[in-house]
């Protein structure tokens, strides 16, 4: 855990209500699947937001507004000094993705996905992925994800684009050895029901400080009590009490 | 050269700044990011009997210059943090430490103190009985001046360690119950704890906390804080730890004016992890802006 100030170089929309931020900064030791939380003035707390993308001093987040918070987010300009907590949270295990894994985001949870795939890639795994939107103004990040890995599917569903429906109606599209997954919490369900190996689930909750000190976050796992923000925001499929 | 030593029950501290308890866990989160001897003391994870998963989430709620939380105690319970925690914050953290305890009945309170008693590095105890978190318990024994008496009573006959007892601020006379715990035997008195509070969702239209209300903390407390440390100070001749709203050197000093021997920050430390050590690094000079040589002078200062 470390306390920086990041400084926005590029803070655009993406899709509709969707901004991408781009920050430089000490990214020494954020891993793929962490967040960082962002003091966002005029705010008591901060803003825990997915990592997307990291490289050396780079950051890359997406975000997406959902209240007064990210409102103010995205009006930041270019040059915008935000102090940050990186390094929070446990990340993905990429060591038991196997050869083909599966990467399934949903909305707000692509974003975390992109840098798994990134390292995936990098490793010489052959990584498939599912993004589910609600409608075609809301899809994101396609074409970057093309780019990593050649299987990429879109749900939609108002079928706008895409396959209509949800992120599992595109499970018997893909063949995979072991799963990664970040969206909203019915969506992880539906996943948990649907997906035939084991798997890494990401999880929100509203937090407090995002580092494990106020218990504000905690869920309960068949192996005892768990701090989202601390000993998650990923869990393991066997884990999870559903 | 300005001194921030102060004393607390017989104990020196370097300074007065204990990180409050439910704030801090058992240190070792801050410890990764400075060294948590810089601090007073701190105070621990608010622990009892049995462990305890706590209210159901969301917990926590944000507020204007503050926060609801309802996190109802969440902690292992005595023997494991005998077990797992003390001997992980004893690895990071050198000084006494303050046990944070609660209950739910008198007997629970005992249990617990009787067993962290044995603990060394346990300095004293703060009694909590001004939770507002958890239906029927902690909440009726600080609202009476007869139940606050009688835990202090009970937790004094297994302990030889400072009992401080820690207050609700919800209630009609906070000086009566203060009086009622020193003249049943407590070492110091602790204030305030949270708020009771709520936030409603506009969208939702519902409470954002699931359990609906929560303990409200924040700098937006402070001034009920110094107000009720200040009344406290004038009634009491034990020594006051002073909370709530806390986030600066000059905080500190304002409550210590108010009375307070020793000060606690809750709420600053988990926007800022680094808050106690900018403080206590700021004191001195926000000391000398106000021509302060020892801070053990201030204490009460105000009145």
């Amino acid at each position: 855990m470390k306390d920086t100030i990041f400084t926005v170089l590029e803070n655009k929309e993406i899709a509709k209500n969707t901004y991408e931020m781009v920050l430089m900064g000490d990214t020494d030791g954020i891993k793929c699947g962490q967040f960082v939380n962002l003091k966002i003035d005029g705010f008591y707390l901060r803003r825990p937001i997915s990592v997307c993308y990291v490289e050396k001093n780079v950051l890359t987040i997406i975000y997406k507004v959902v209240g007064e918070g990210t409102e103010v987010m995205a009006k930041m300009e270019k040059g915008t000094e935000i102090l940050t907590l990186t390094g929070l949270g446990n990340g993905y295990d990429v060591s038991k993705s196997g050869e083909k894994p599966l990467l399934v985001g949903g909305g707000a949870g692509v974003p975390p996905m992109y840098q798994l795939c990134c390292d995936l890639v990098a490793q010489g795994k052959k990584p498939s992925v599912i993004l589910g939107f609600n409608t075609k103004d809301e899809v994101f990040y396609e074409k970057e994800f093309e780019a990593l890995c050649g299987n990429v599917f879109i749900t939609t569903v108002d079928g706008s684009q895409g396959i209509k429906g949800f992120v599992t109606d595109a499970f018997d599209k893909v063949d995979y050895t072991y799963f990664y997954t970040c969206g909203p919490e019915p969506m992880l369900k539906a996943v948990y029901n649907k997906s035939n190996t084991s798997g890494q689930f990401s999880f929100e909750e509203r937090m407090g400080c995002g580092f494990g000190a106020c218990m504000g976050c905690s869920c309960k796992t068949k192996y005892g009590n768990k701090r989202i923000c601390k000993d998650g925001p990923v869990l393991e499929k066997e884990e999870i009490i559903w | 050269m300005v001194s921030l030593k102060t004393t607390l029950c017989g104990i020196e501290l370097d300074n007065p700044l204990i990180p409050a308890s439910g704030t801090f866990g058992f240190g070792y989160e801050f410890a990764e990011i400075y060294d948590i001897n810089v601090l007073g003391s701190f105070s621990f994870k608010g622990t009892t009997k049995d462990a305890r998963f706590g209210n159901p989430t969301p917990r926590i709620a944000e507020c204007k210059k503050g926060l609801i939380n309802s996190v109802g105690l969440q902690n292992p319970g005595v023997h494991k943090v005998l077990e797992n925690e003390l001997p992980k914050l004893k690895k990071c953290f050198f000084k006494p430490v303050m046990a944070n305890v609660s209950g739910f009945s008198v007997e629970d309170y005992v249990y617990t103190v009787k067993m962290l008693d044995q603990e060394p590095q346990i300095g004293w105890f703060e009694v909590n009985v001004s939770c507002p978190n958890v239906h029927g318990g902690g909440m009726s024994f600080g609202t009476s001046p007869e139940a606050a008496a009688e835990v202090t009573r009970a937790v004094k006959t297994v302990t030889n360690k400072p009992v401080i007892v820690k207050l609700s601020p919800n209630v009609t006379d906070i000086v009566a119950i203060a009086k009622a715990c020193e003249e049943a035997g407590a070492d110091g008195i602790s204030l305030i704890n949270t708020l009771l509070g709520m936030k409603i969702d506009l969208k939702s239209k519902k409470p954002v906390i699931a359990n609906k209300m929560g303990g409200f903390s924040g700098p937006a407390i402070k001034p009920v804080a110094i107000r009720m440390v200040y009344q406290v100070y004038e009634a009491v001749n034990i020594p006051i730890v002073g909370g709530g709203g806390v986030e600066s050197a000059e905080d500190v000093i304002e409550m210590m004016l108010a009375g307070a021997s020793a000060v606690q920050v809750g709420a600053a430390n988990l926007v800022d992890p680094m808050a106690c050590p900018k403080i206590i690094e700021d004191l001195p000079r926000v000391m000398e802006k106000y021509g302060i040589k020892d801070l053990k002078d201030i204490i009460g200062g105000a009145h």
